[in-house]
């Protein structure tokens, strides 16, 4: 039971805010010790368990590439892509960024948006844009609301997305952590595609709260601005 | 035969050239013990390939790796072009707080740079112009990445050359995103009319420091998942969680599985070091082991469970806080409450799908 204490470095390393790279280490030594392994046979698992899992980082093979497209202006010409969506309601912006957002994170684009990236520079202020139009300025607290859900968006739609890619990290954690452990040889492809029926889940939930935002807009404003409402 | 190994060595050797560049560069405040970072960790690629064969030891390289953990997390690893030291851990990596001057109240400005530091991204001006230039060209070497890969995985254990398979057996997919890094340098050579792919080297080393140890996480997570399941923690919390659960009762462990991962992501604010634990504890014994459940259906599953309990944690601060500062947010919640109402419904989705799916 002793070594249990390994998962309470874990969680109480992460939980303070420490660095993870040093919370991970301590916790695999100290978990290594105190089920009784020697020094020599805690680095060897280090070891053994880095050979195994190297497939994990072969993601960073594609850095140069897609810092390369990044200096001949990708992130530009993907905001003038969103920036297409200007015309529809705050809803109706914040489904389709959602909808962007996770098909192009399904196919490994997961630099494109972000949201530094996206989010900050185009769909909070667009999907603002959207509500000006229709109701004239709005109270703070909607404006809050909006650029709250602008954010959530981009979250929904990286997260469950990216599993989909058979390339990703979740997807080659998963499978050089169960291939090494257990001695599985699973396909990460398969994996990639359990990850579907979740991504559609996700994306019928969060695109309809997106279209909802609509409706709430419109009792929000109905006391405020009435001829708006009406039109 | 393509063997996977001869990518690992390109990326050791591509590390060790960044570790080499960025003991040199003085515009980094900490370039020896940075370059010493990514030199040892261009090094453990190619030993690795000596550990797999059984033809060395592997201690030196868990040494090591101690040795690489303990410079990156004691703040001695720093990016080059910043003046100011390492950002410290938990804090907001590569966001760009320009916080504006104008009361909060006034609509946000549209535009913006993109943050991080850079060591040779073109100033974005000159990169609108760029963009204007190519326009959805861009998206040509970047989406070849994907079909490459996919192409690799699925038709490439069928491709067989005087009786061997071109592709070795079994890391296809791996090879496959490797060969794509490789091959959509060369596709952006011809789109960009580049003659040399000296850049691509540049800017992947600009995005390599940029990621900084990050990169090595998911790894050193897999390291540990190791280390749990060789100490006994799964045999130790599978026995708690047999000794709670009535024997072969299915829905009641696949529960405990999804909401444990959503729980411990809440708690740590990471899937990826909330998922060796609630494996060894009750996805691999419990789940696979004693109820013969389809594995990839339920690790992929699982992890998306984690993935639920990241959108309700302000530990996932990259996720959830940094935006409240860039959108100039009163509340610190108010993303994740945003967030909350679907992320219980999916994790309720995610249970469903994997009972139904999986066994």
């Amino acid at each position: 039971m002793l070594v249990l204490l390994g998962i309470l470095v874990v969680v109480v390393g992460f939980a303070l805010r420490l660095n993870p790279m040093l919370v991970v280490t301590v916790a695999g030594l100290v978990t290594g010790f105190l089920g009784g392994m020697t020094p020599l046979q805690v680095l060897n698992a280090f070891g053994t368990g880095f050979a195994g899992s190297r497939s994990v980082s072969i993601f960073l093979l594609v850095l140069p590439v897609i810092g390369l497209v990044e200096h001949f202006g990708l992130q530009q010409q993907a905001r003038r892509l969103v920036s297409k969506l200007a015309r529809l309601s705050t809803g109706g912006i914040l489904a389709g960024y959602l909808f962007v957002r996770q098909v192009l994170a399904a196919i490994g684009l997961m630099s494109i948006g972000g949201h530094a990236q996206t989010v900050r520079p185009l769909v909070a202020p667009m999907a603002e844009a959207a509500a000006v139009r229709k109701y004239g300025p709005l109270p703070d607290r909607v404006v809050q609301r909006i650029r709250a859900f602008a954010a959530s968006t981009d979250n929904v739609g990286a997260f469950f997305g990216e599993d989909i890619f058979v390339a990703v990290g979740a997807v080659l954690l998963i499978t050089s952590f169960v291939d090494t452990t257990y001695g599985f040889t699973l396909v990460p492809l398969q994996v990639a595609l359990w990850a579907i029926p979740t991504a559609i889940v996700a994306l019928l939930i969060h695109g309809t709260r997106s279209l909802l935002v609509d409706r709430a807009l419109r009792r929000e404003m109905a006391g405020l601005v009435p001829e708006a409402v009406a039109r | 035969m393509i063997s996977v190994e001869w990518f690992y060595w390109l990326m050791g050797l591509f590390w060790l050239g960044v570790g080499v560049l960025v003991a040199r560069d003085r515009s980094n405040p900490k370039r020896l013990t940075s370059g010493l970072f990514w030199a040892l960790l261009g090094l453990c690629f190619p030993y690795s390939s000596f550990v797999i064969a059984k033809t060395a030891p592997a201690w030196p390289l868990g040494l090591v790796i101690v040795v690489i953990a303990a410079l990156a997390g004691t703040g001695r690893l720093a990016k080059s072009g910043t003046a100011t030291a390492a950002t410290e851990a938990g804090d907001v990596e590569g966001a760009d707080l320009d916080r504006d001057a104008d009361r909060p109240d006034r609509p946000l400005r549209a535009g913006g740079g993109t943050g991080g530091s850079s060591v040779a991204l073109a100033p974005t001006q000159e990169r609108e112009a760029l963009a204007e230039k190519f326009g959805n060209k861009l998206f040509i070497p970047v989406l070849a990445i994907p079909v490459i890969t996919a192409l690799c995985a699925i038709a490439g254990p069928y491709v067989i050359i005087g009786g061997r398979p071109l592709l070795q057996k079994g890391s296809e997919t791996v090879i496959g995103l490797a060969a794509a890094g490789i091959i959509a340098i060369v596709i952006s050579m011809i789109v960009f009319r580049l003659r040399s792919p000296a850049l691509a080297l540049t800017e992947g080393r600009r995005l390599t420091e940029d990621l900084g140890w990050a990169l090595v996480l998911p790894q050193l997570l897999s390291v540990l998942g190791l280390v749990f399941a060789t100490a006994g923690v799964g045999t130790a919390i599978g026995s708690t969680v047999s000794a709670i659960l009535p024997k072969g009762s299915l829905l009641p462990a696949v529960i405990l599985y999804c909401v444990g991962m959503a729980v411990f992501t809440v708690i740590m604010g990471n899937a990826f070091a909330a998922f060796p634990v609630l494996t060894a504890a009750i996805g691999y014994p419990v789940l696979v082991a004693a109820m013969g459940g389809n594995p990839a259906a339920i690790f992929a599953i699982g992890m998306l469970s984690g993935y639920c309990g990241t959108l309700c944690t302000p530990m996932a601060a990259n996720f959830n806080i940094v935006p409240v500062a860039l959108l100039e947010l009163k509340s610190n919640y108010a993303v994740i409450r945003a967030q909350l109402p679907t992320a219980v419904p999916l994790l309720v989705a995610n249970i469903v799908i994997m009972y139904v799916v999986a066994f």
